[in-house]
């Protein structure tokens, strides 16, 4: 780890940048200074990026995006409990766009090793390496990362405070700093006389940060424990202030269309009628979009439909079977990638039974509860933005593109996001919003975007196909060899956010079957990159929400054909290979009071998925009822390794999964003309109350690292429902959503 | 056109055409930003307030048409003094993003005024028209009940 004794006040190294989650990236090693973007006012000192004190109070910053995980609560629990303040003593804050604030885990993911065996990493990482500069700059969440980022810097950036502190304190009182002691906000002299920290802040600005000992797990007063979200009270009456709630004095408000053939140009449009109707101000030209401005949300979205426009047509083929044509074809290409090849694959051992299945998931939407929307104010020569977003740093640069100014005259006000799935580490509504402001400036101008706009101008989740071929033998499976096809989200996504185009291996094609913790003798998988213009991204799990189906429904094939427990199976391909994802599918077998045996009317699939760093194994419960079929109960357990926050881990692993349910069971985006054909919820439903499943979640800590907790729960979900309807009819899932063929409650 | 509405206990002087739905009325020109909007289709739910008790989606109650006195999730309770129901919330911890939690809470709210006992399958036929993307169901369902029986006690 950095050590904290060579971090100057105002900068901060990124050291260790390349020492992630055990992975060794060899020569690889980031060492230039940040500067602290903290600009601390009268009386107050930052300590370093992460703690800044004055004579009045605490902050922290979480430079991570709160939308919803929960985030802000354990990334302050990590800096608190070193620094030795409670969390309703401080104040969290997101801070701003900034190099410190660079997110050092989130290459391990790109990496094509299967993650949970680190010997395997030994592929050709040159490419990579080329860009891991560019992405170890981006303030980002995303890819389930920010404790395994945090976990370590975030202590020693609280235990460095903490010890400046008391350094100060024990100047002050003429004895050695050892004698001190601290305690919620106060350093403690031997004698028992507490100095508050915002006492000794002043202080402490004069003196060399000084590093601190992290201390052991078994002294931890907040990590491990459940600890209060700091942002509940403020969600539960309204007050928590999300981007749309943004109000600026005399701020106007927009609403936005753009080309709903997407891709397409926008050739002209009159916008003769709209200007004349009530509250509408002006409709602005944004380049492939307009906007209508107005006094009112409401009135600037029905002057939008009072807008004729003419629509370029989209580059992508006119049906929705086409594209999935163009996506099967790419399977008679040479593969984009085979990162696992056990064995021999290709030949059939003796004496074995051949088992084969084809599988097709559709494109996904994200539908976020919270529309897409961004404020911007720009006066002239600098901009400022009010927006929920994943990627801070993306927001400043290219809003600054986009007004032709430099990023450091853009601020990024990063605010809580009513979801973000992935779809806030775009930055196209952050832009259109910077377009809008620098044609009035002086004005502050909140841009929204309608339910169905932000539906039919996503990037989706990426539709895929593949075609499994295994074989089993004596019970146990010999074989597995998958092909994968479908868009690449990452090349699009790099494109996008820095302008790269990585032509290498996209480890998100065949994330969550390439990497599973089976020991399966003979196991390929090759990946398929089809060559499509469908907008695509990045969808919480990524890859593994697609190829978790995938390969556990197969799984499931393989255990079917083998005579075999799907658990049974399952625990047998895992146990010699890694520990930790046998412990988690003994921990479901136990939870749900598994016997391999069903009452009529009833069915249970299992299905285990790891990514992100963490194993997590379902089993769900479907009956038949009169109304379709329900998903009556679930059972998860996930290992985490170090659980920082039960109760939070509990609500990510239960909330990640009801988002695959919802996936599984409704979600679809098809594409006429290059548009899709899903606006709303009314036609893109998602699991509710009533179709939700009783969900029992349990967190093991057996696996040595940390483990991601945002998206883990999403990709064993679809699997283990579909498993479970096969149990239940006899009928195998081998399409999503699974409404198309099975009597689901609704 | 000037329209007089009752919201929270304030009477207040809005100056809008007559078909402005409730919901932009509230969050654009009463600056009650607590209220959400989600789908403009009443199939979320996250604008749901109260009209003389009753839940309703506010995206579809055009400003000229609304009956009577308006609750919205302001007008339940603050941070600082929150209504049992908005305690049971955080008692659970119910909010991951937290987006659809106030039309949560306002359905939830209906439901208990009228029911103060709630089943299982009454809870599911009251909140059905609550999406909630993060999934927070179990949670809000463990909310009601423990609201419910506070407010028995009480």
């Amino acid at each position: 780890m950095a050590s904290f004794k060579k971090i100057a006040r105002r900068s901060f190294l990124i050291g260790s940048a390349a020492i992630v989650g055990g992975v060794a990236f060899g020569a690889y090693y980031v060492s230039r200074p940040a500067p602290n973007p903290l600009k601390p006012g009268d009386g107050e000192v930052a300590f370093n990026p992460f703690v800044m004190i004055s004579d009045q109070k605490i902050t922290l910053i979480a430079p991570r995006a709160e939308m919803g995980q929960g985030v802000h609560t354990t990334w302050a629990a990590l800096i608190a409990e070193e620094l030795d303040v409670t969390l309703d003593q401080v104040e969290v804050l997101h801070g701003p766009a900034a190099k410190a604030y660079y997110n050092s885990a989130l290459m391990s993911e790109a990496l094509p090793s299967t993650g949970y065996d680190k010997s395997r990493f030994m592929h050709s990482l040159g490419e990579l390496l080329g860009q891991a500069g560019k992405l170890l700059d981006l303030q980002v969440t995303g890819g389930s990362t920010s404790m395994k980022d945090g976990y370590e810097r975030m202590r020693l950036a609280g235990a460095s405070a903490r010890e400046t502190l008391k350094e100060a304190a024990a100047q002050r009182l003429g004895i050695n700093r050892s004698q001190l002691s601290t305690r919620e906000g106060k350093v403690v002299a031997p004698d028992g006389a507490e100095i508050a920290y915002t006492e000794l802040a002043a202080d402490a600005a004069r003196l060399e940060p000084v590093d601190g000992h992290l201390r052991p797990r078994s002294e931890w007063r907040l990590l491990g424990k459940s600890q209060p979200r700091i942002d509940m009270a403020d969600k539960a009456t309204g007050t928590a202030q999300f981007g749309i709630d943004v109000r600026l004095p005399g701020m106007k408000f927009a609403a936005l269309k753009a080309n709903p053939h997407l891709g397409g140009r926008m050739n002209g449009f009159d916008a003769a009628a709209a200007l004349q109707m009530p509250g509408i101000e002006t409709v602005a030209d944004l380049g492939d979009a307009v906007a209508a401005v107005g006094s009112n949300t409401w009135l600037t979205l029905q002057a939008l439909e009072a807008i004729e426009f003419d629509w370029g047509a989209a580059p992508v083929p006119a049906t929705q079977a086409e594209i999935s044509g163009a996506i099967r074809a790419a399977f008679d290409a040479e593969p984009n990638s085979t990162l696992r090849d056990d064995g021999d694959a290709a030949t059939l051992p003796e004496g074995a039974q051949e088992v084969t299945a084809e599988y097709e998931v559709p494109y996904l939407a994200h539908a976020t509860m919270e529309p897409l929307n961004a404020t911007a104010l720009f006066d002239g020569s600098r901009l400022q933005i009010w927006c929920g977003n994943q990627g801070p740093m993306l927001v400043r640069d290219h809003c600054a593109k986009a007004l032709g100014i430099e990023p450091e005259q853009v601020e990024v006000n990063t605010t809580l996001m009513g979801g973000g799935f992935g779809r806030r580490g775009e930055v196209d509504f952050a832009v259109y919003a910077a377009r809008l402001a620098g044609q009035m400036p002086g004005t502050p101008v909140q841009l929204t975007w309608s339910r169905e706009e932000d539906m039919t101008h996503d990037f989706y989740r990426p539709a895929s196909a593949a075609r499994f071929r295994g074989a089993v033998k004596d019970g146990k499976a010999l074989l597995l060899d998958g092909q994968i096809a479908g868009q690449s989200p990452t090349a699009q996504a790099m494109n996008r956010w820095i302008g790269l185009s990585p032509s290498g291996p996209d480890t998100a094609l065949t994330d969550g079957a390439f990497n599973q913790p089976y020991g399966i003798p003979n196991y390929r998988i090759r990946g398929y990159a089809a060559d499509l213009q469908v907008p695509v991204g990045f969808w919480r799990s990524v890859g593994a929400s697609i190829n978790g189906f995938f390969m556990e429904s197969f799984v499931d094939e393989l255990a079917h054909a083998a005579g075999a427990d799907p658990i049974e199976f399952r625990l047998e391909l895992a146990r010699d290979e890694w520990g930790p994802a046998a412990k988690v599918l003994e921990a479901v077998k136990e939870m749900s009071g598994w016997t391999g045996k069903t009452p009529e009317g009833v069915g249970r699939g299992v299905a285990m998925t790891y990514s992100f760093g963490t194993p997590v194994a379902q089993v769900i419960e479907v009956a038949e009822e009169e109304g379709g079929i329900r998903l009556r109960k679930a059972w998860t357990a996930a290992d985490l390794g170090v659980a920082l926050d039960p109760r939070n881990l509990e609500a990510q692993m239960s909330g990640g999964m009801a988002y695959g349910l919802s996936a599984a069971m409704f979600g679809e985006i098809t594409f006429a003309e290059g548009a899709a054909e899903q606006m709303n919820f009314p036609d893109y439903d998602a699991i509710r109350m009533h179709t939700m499943p009783q969900v029992e979640v349990r967190i093991l800590e057996e696996q040595a690292h940390i483990g991601g907790a945002g998206e883990p729960g999403t990709p064993p979900a679809a699997p283990a429902l579909a498993n479970a309807l096969f149990d239940l009819t006899g009928k195998r899932a081998r399409r999503l959503p699974l409404m198309h063929d099975f009597d689901l409650l609704t | 056109m000037s329209t007089t509405l009752r919201i929270n206990g304030k009477s207040h002087q809005v100056d809008l055409p007559d078909d402005v739905p409730l919901l932009w009325v509230l969050r654009d020109e009463v600056g009650l930003t607590g209220t959400k909007f989600g789908c403009g289709v009443a199939a979320c739910g996250a604008c749901t307030v109260q009209i003389d008790g009753e839940a309703v989606r506010s995206c579809q109650v055009a400003l000229s048409d609304v009956w009577g006195e308006v609750t919205t999730i302001e007008g339940l309770g603050t941070p600082d003094a929150m209504a049992a129901i908005q305690q049971a919330w955080v008692e659970h911890q119910v909010a991951q993003c937290g987006y659809c939690q106030s039309g949560q809470i306002m359905q939830a709210a209906s439901l208990l005024a009228e029911n103060p006992a709630p089943s299982d399958a009454e809870i599911d036929e009251a909140m059905q028209g609550n999406l909630c993307r993060c999934g927070t169901y179990p949670r809000i369902r463990a909310a009601i009940h423990s609201a419910a029986q506070k407010m028995q006690e009480a």
